[in-house]
């Protein structure tokens, strides 16, 4: 029977709220960053994916933390509970998230963790700003050549066409757009679509740190502009001309059930690109949110990497 | 001079109407850190429909947003609400806007009867393929032009490929046989590419370019 009862952290297993939770002013762009452990420990950064925001780390997170860090994660822009802008970009989240790890970790060297798109913006803040990096680790979060299918160009150029178009259009619409509303099942529901290999009592939980309730029901916070797929002229696979370049221990994990939100990248594409010493593992029996469905084993791997905090 | 307010997302466009006219709108896209010019440019003389220009976000009487982020692909967006109120248009880039007047024509090439790309600010952008690019933040000057466009659109990658994409939509879906015409005399890879192209015109002035468009 489907639970009617609004979720609470007591339904999820090992979930903890963060320990502290406040607002940074990133010029001007309010980022919301949680914090959980010691306030004193060494601080060990940790970044979401797109259109995720930090609380999916309720589970994963509070692990890190027992282990003796101080973990550090942040929404970004126009995600969870950080501020909706104006304009977004990957540049300006890499902005955004130098003012947190300046807030949290000054211009020390500190170890992180990202995961999907938040890997993949560590892999580039990492090349751009080597200083804030004593160890990185990425969860399927590397991105590599998209799988072209193999049509006729002129097929090709009216997809894009498609994809342009339908992406304009949206643009029109977003000044008078809301996210839409509905029940906290409704919600975890069309999440589910993004996430079909996590529990409805998580996807439940998740309604009610991510969302707020309305007069008209629930609503994702995440601002209403943003929308999957686009087109621009960067390409996933330039992020490995970064990788290789790496001076600190690096150690990426990739994922052998492919979803929807995953880059679906081969070992084989990233092997040639790993930094000396690299390592790299493709984890068996897990999806994209490999955190999520299993957070004591992959909470393991990564304080097996990481040593000691200090 | 009239101004019309254009809501493109939380940013409020400024369309000028330059000059009122009969028959298609000539739109004018300005370059980096530059605004609309108050009257018709003289090589619209010819032109018997109206003349408008754009204001991009972060320039002149739009709205200069807080903390950054752009791309040309969300001025292509502003570009296209502008001509989504104009219904057609032939365009006039410069610089940056001669880029962002490319993509708009290979994103619309039913509703843009012919693109000329000139000369002027931010026509080359940033590198072609990615480098160690600095991560910044710079200090809010409280007017427009906003320094995060001047930089972050100084500086976006435009690789040849993606401008010949774009191109090729424009020349495959328009229905002129040389949709595109350069003017620019500064050639930048991505235009030096899109020069190369079937569909793709040469002209010597702006106005010979609007001679072939005209309404």
């Amino acid at each position: 029977m489907v639970p009617t009862t609004s979720p609470t952290l007591a339904d999820i297993p090992g979930g903890r709220a963060p320990d502290r939770e406040y607002r940074i002013d990133a010029g001007g762009v309010g980022i919301a960053i949680h914090e959980w452990g010691d306030a004193d420990a060494p601080p060990l950064m940790l970044a979401h994916g797109g259109f995720d925001f930090a609380r999916t780390f309720d589970t994963f997170a509070p692990l890190l933390a027992d282990a003796g860090w101080r973990v550090v994660s942040w929404d970004h822009r126009g995600h969870g509970d950080s501020d909706h802008a104006y304009l977004y970009s990957w540049d300006a989240d890499l902005r955004d998230a130098s003012a947190v790890f300046d807030h949290a970790a000054d211009r020390r060297a500190v170890p992180v963790v990202g995961h999907s798109k938040g890997g993949a913006m560590m892999i580039q803040l990492a090349d751009a700003h080597p200083f804030r990096f004593s160890r990185l680790v990425n969860i399927d979060g590397i991105p590599s050549k998209r799988p072209i299918p193999d049509v006729a160009e002129h097929e090709r150029t009216k997809m894009l066409a498609g994809e342009l178009t339908g992406w304009l259009d949206h643009r029109h619409r977003t000044a008078e757009s809301q996210r839409k509303p509905g029940t906290i099942d409704e919600l975890a529901r069309r999440r589910g679509r993004m996430n079909p290999r996590l529990s409805f009592d998580w996807l439940r939980y998740l309604v009610t740190v991510g969302a707020t309730e309305t007069e008209e029901g629930w609503r994702w916070k995440l601002d209403p502009s943003m929308r999957f797929g686009g087109f621009g002229p960067w390409r996933p696979e330039w992020a490995l001309m970064r990788l290789s370049g790496f001076g600190v221990p690096f150690y990426g994990m990739l994922v052998e059930i492919k979803e929807e939100m995953g880059w679906s990248t081969l070992a084989d594409d990233i092997r040639p690109f790993l930094p000396e010493g690299g390592r790299l593992e493709m984890l068996a029996g897990v999806g994209h949110f490999a955190h999520i469905e299993q957070p004591h084993e992959m909470a393991e791997r990564v304080l097996e990497f990481l040593g000691a905090p200090a | 001079m009239s101004c019309e307010v254009l809501v493109h997302n939380r940013v409020r466009l400024a369309l000028h109407m330059l000059r009122e006219g009969n028959g298609r709108a000539l739109l004018l896209l300005h370059g980096l850190g530059e605004q609309s010019p108050s009257e018709p440019p003289a090589f619209a003389a010819e032109w018997t429909g109206p003349v408008v220009a754009l204001d991009f976000t972060g320039h002149g009487a739009s709205t200069l947003p807080v903390g950054g982020g752009y791309t040309a692909e969300i001025l292509l967006a502003d570009a296209d609400a502008a001509l989504a109120h104009l219904g057609e248009a032939t365009i006039v880039g410069r610089g940056l806007g001669a880029y962002v007047g490319l993509l708009l024509a290979g994103a619309r090439a039913e509703q843009v009867h012919g693109t000329v790309l000139a000369d002027g600010p931010g026509l080359s952008g940033g590198p072609s393929v990615p480098t160690s690019q600095p991560v910044f933040s710079l200090t809010a000057v409280g007017a427009t032009p906003d320094p995060y466009a001047l930089v972050e659109l100084g500086r976006d990658l435009r690789p040849p490929d993606y401008a010949v994409i774009f191109t090729r939509m424009a020349v495959q879906r328009s229905s002129l046989d040389e949709p595109i015409t350069l003017t620019a005399r500064f050639r930048p890879a991505w235009l030096r590419a899109v020069a190369e192209e079937l569909g793709v015109a040469e002209a010597a002035s702006i106005s010979e370019a609007l001679a072939n468009y005209r309404a």
